[in-house]
């Protein structure tokens, strides 16, 4: 059985050049000999095609064109070969199979101001979304009895319950490093015992908020994007609106509630584990006994510290939800935009929060709660 | 690598030449307790449309998955080509899936890439070695081999219109010289013009490209117009195989149903008329359709 396509040019005879193909001309042999019989010198008067073996209409394709590029006849054909031949036509047209694409000094310019439009776009999308919110609050407390408080209460256990494990280990680790790196950094001055200052008060005010709120818009805000996109996608939030169910009530609401009330719940505990984790270090490594670190702690942490974190973690709660929630009811067209817009209400809670959390240091101070 | 009918390994560049490409064999699929099918046997013949037809929920694409091997078997045999598909892993190199091109339901076209850069997706996989020149000329010439306009290669699968979107699916499953194809649902969702042109365009490659064709469907004018043979699914296996008239002899309540049922009738009707009006100059066949045309009383 010959395995491969071969062919044969016969440069004389009257009549010009004999070109014969042999073997099997398929889809999976003519890449060995496409190019040679691309480059062919001419002149080939006459394709002899009987010797070959199978043909599909990669091979008819590749018989064709010879034909054409040479005006050659082809003769010999099998009746297989010859109906292939014939249903491919004659016609060889030149369309591109890449998507059009522009010249480069048109391309840039619209892209730019392509991107200015859509930032246009988020503003009014983002207003609009405040007000459609801000209708639906307000349809929820003249109607509290039709709002689904079960969808919150699951939402509640997703975002938050769920959540406790893994924001837990974090904020312990976290702890942990806080701990051993200050603890090194303060011995140099004797200050090893300032560590408990260092623990409480970064993990109160700053760290136990902010990483908690990192992981929720990781957990939670990426999956509302997901979520509320792939159901605008299979046209499940039209088929809400056709019944009278608001998706802003239905699905945003329960969603920025349970994160802007868990945010505060997972918020406390990520400081108190990470004070755990502190406390751990300080045992170990500095001699500090446990349950002292942890009286320590009340000594020397204002209360205001806990106010300072508490206060800030309904925010980003809430600026977790609502990111999670615009993004993706913003979905439209295909997949792809369902991962496009998850990224996008991660990367920009996540932003949003790191922004209004400098906002929030330097208010804080300046009232006092330094 | 498949065999032939003699269980001698197919040479790679080899067309099938066995009687069945596919051999069922006692199969039994399930999804936990639910049993879709138990003991189902079929065969299909090489070069035929073999319909597939069954009620909701008999289990026709998951038999045409688990020909494919995308579902797994609880029990019996699939031979695809003379390959096992039940014994091999989903994503082992059998060499049998150069040989087949699948169109399912909704296109499953890759949402980024265009129509003629879908057809190249299995050219590509397959054959690395073809000259980029020659891709771009194969997928424009599959693109128009499945009816659409050469202009359609440049799109995305967002600008194509349903019926559109199932020939491109279709230049895709085209797109290896497959011996086998798989159709699933082909007109569901498209108009009745769209449906009659797809179920023409079909019959034409099957016959120019000697495919042979499993073809699911619900759609009773394509089972009249292009299957050679239909099988019926139903009580989880396969109840009868053959020719629609044989068929609408059988007395199984669901065939007589579905074959001699409202739309079944329709169907046929309009068949009898096309094959009539290819006679009209023999005055027998013109006074009959001339009959037949007339809407009949109260039915407008």
């Amino acid at each position: 059985m010959n395995e491969l396509a071969q062919y044969e040019l016969d440069q004389g005879g009257d009549g010009g050049g004999v070109l014969t193909l042999s073997g099997p001309y398929l889809v999976s042999t003519v890449g060995a000999v496409e190019d040679d019989l691309q480059d062919l010198d001419g002149p080939i008067a006459t394709i002899d095609v009987s010797q070959v073996t199978e043909i599909d209409t990669v091979g008819a394709w590749i018989a064709n064109r010879l034909s054409r590029q040479h005006s050659a006849e082809i003769t010999g054909a099998s009746e297989r070969a010859q109906r292939l031949m014939n249903a491919l036509g004659e016609d060889f047209d030149e369309e591109e199979i890449a998507a059009p694409r522009l010249p480069f000094a048109t391309r840039v310019p619209e892209a730019m101001g392509e991107k200015v439009f859509n930032a246009g776009r988020g503003v009014r999308g983002v207003i609009g979304f405040l007000g459609a919110l801000l209708i639906a609050f307000g349809s929820v407390i003249r109607h509290p009895r039709k709002f689904r408080w079960l969808a919150l209460v699951h939402q509640l256990e997703l975002v938050g319950v769920s959540a406790l494990p893994i924001i837990g280990l974090m904020s312990f680790l976290i702890g942990i490093v806080i701990a051993q790196q200050g603890a090194v950094q303060l011995q140099q001055f004797g200050a090893e015992t300032l560590t408990v200052n260092l623990v409480g008060r970064i993990t109160l005010r700053e760290l136990g908020v902010l990483m908690t709120a990192i992981m929720v818009a990781g957990r939670s805000g990426s999956a509302f994007a997901a979520q509320i996109g792939t159901m605008k996608l299979t046209e499940e939030v039209d088929a809400m609106r056709t019944i009278g169910i608001s998706p802003m009530v239905a699905l945003v609401i329960p969603r920025v509630l349970a994160c802007t009330f868990m945010m505060i719940v997972l918020g406390f505990y990520a400081s108190i584990m990470s004070i755990i984790g502190g406390a751990v270090v300080g045992d170990a490594m500095l001699g500090i006994p446990f349950w002292t670190f942890l009286v320590r702690i009340q000594e020397v942490v204002p209360v205001y510290d806990l106010w300072v974190g508490m206060i800030k973690a309904p925010v980003f709660g809430l600026i977790v939800g609502l990111a999670g929630c615009y993004h993706g009811m913003q979905v439209q067209g295909d997949s792809e935009q369902v991962g496009l817009r998850t990224t996008m209400a991660v990367v920009s809670a996540i932003f949003a929060v790191i922004v209004i959390d400098a906002f929030f240091a330097v208010f804080f101070t300046n009232i006092g709660w330094g | 690598m498949a065999e032939d009918d003699q269980g001698q390994p197919l040479g790679r560049h080899q067309r099938y030449r066995g009687e069945y490409p596919i051999v069922v064999e006692g199969l039994q699929t399930a999804f936990g307790e639910q049993v879709i099918h138990d003991g189902l046997d079929l065969k299909v013949k090489r070069g035929e449309i073999l319909g597939v037809v069954g009620g909701s929920g008999t289990g026709k694409s998951v038999l045409m998955r688990a020909i494919i091997g995308l579902q797994h078997t609880a029990a019996g045999n699939i031979d695809v080509f003379g390959r096992s598909m039940t014994d091999s892993d989903p994503d082992a190199d059998i060499g049998v899936r150069n040989r087949w091109g699948i169109l399912f339901q909704g296109g499953a076209l890759f949402s980024t890439l265009t129509v003629g850069e879908n057809v190249q997706v299995p050219l590509k996989q397959f054959y690395p070695e073809l000259s980029e020149s020659l891709l771009h000329e194969i997928a424009r010439y599959k693109v128009k081999l499945s009816g659409l306009p050469e202009a359609a290669v440049n799109k995305y699968p967002s600008e194509l219109s349903g019926g559109m979107k199932k020939r491109a699916g279709l230049a895709r499953a085209l797109a290896l010289d497959p011996e086998l194809l798989f159709l699933d649902e082909p007109t569901a969702g498209l108009d009745p013009i769209g449906a009659a042109a797809f179920d023409q365009l079909t019959k034409e490659l099957q016959k120019t490209l000697g495919l042979t064709v499993f073809l699911i469907t619900h759609d009773l004018d394509t089972l009249h117009e292009i299957c050679d043979r239909v099988a019926v699914l139903a009580d989880k296996r396969v109840i009868a195989v053959d020719t629609v008239p044989k068929l609408m002899e059988l007395d199984h309540p669901w065939i007589q149903e579905y074959f001699n049922g409202p739309r079944g009738r329709a169907a046929l009707t309009a068949q009898a008329l096309d094959e009539l009006r290819k006679h009209m100059d023999e005055p027998v066949a013109a006074q009959a359709v001339k009959a037949l045309d007339k809407p009949a009383p109260g039915k407008a």
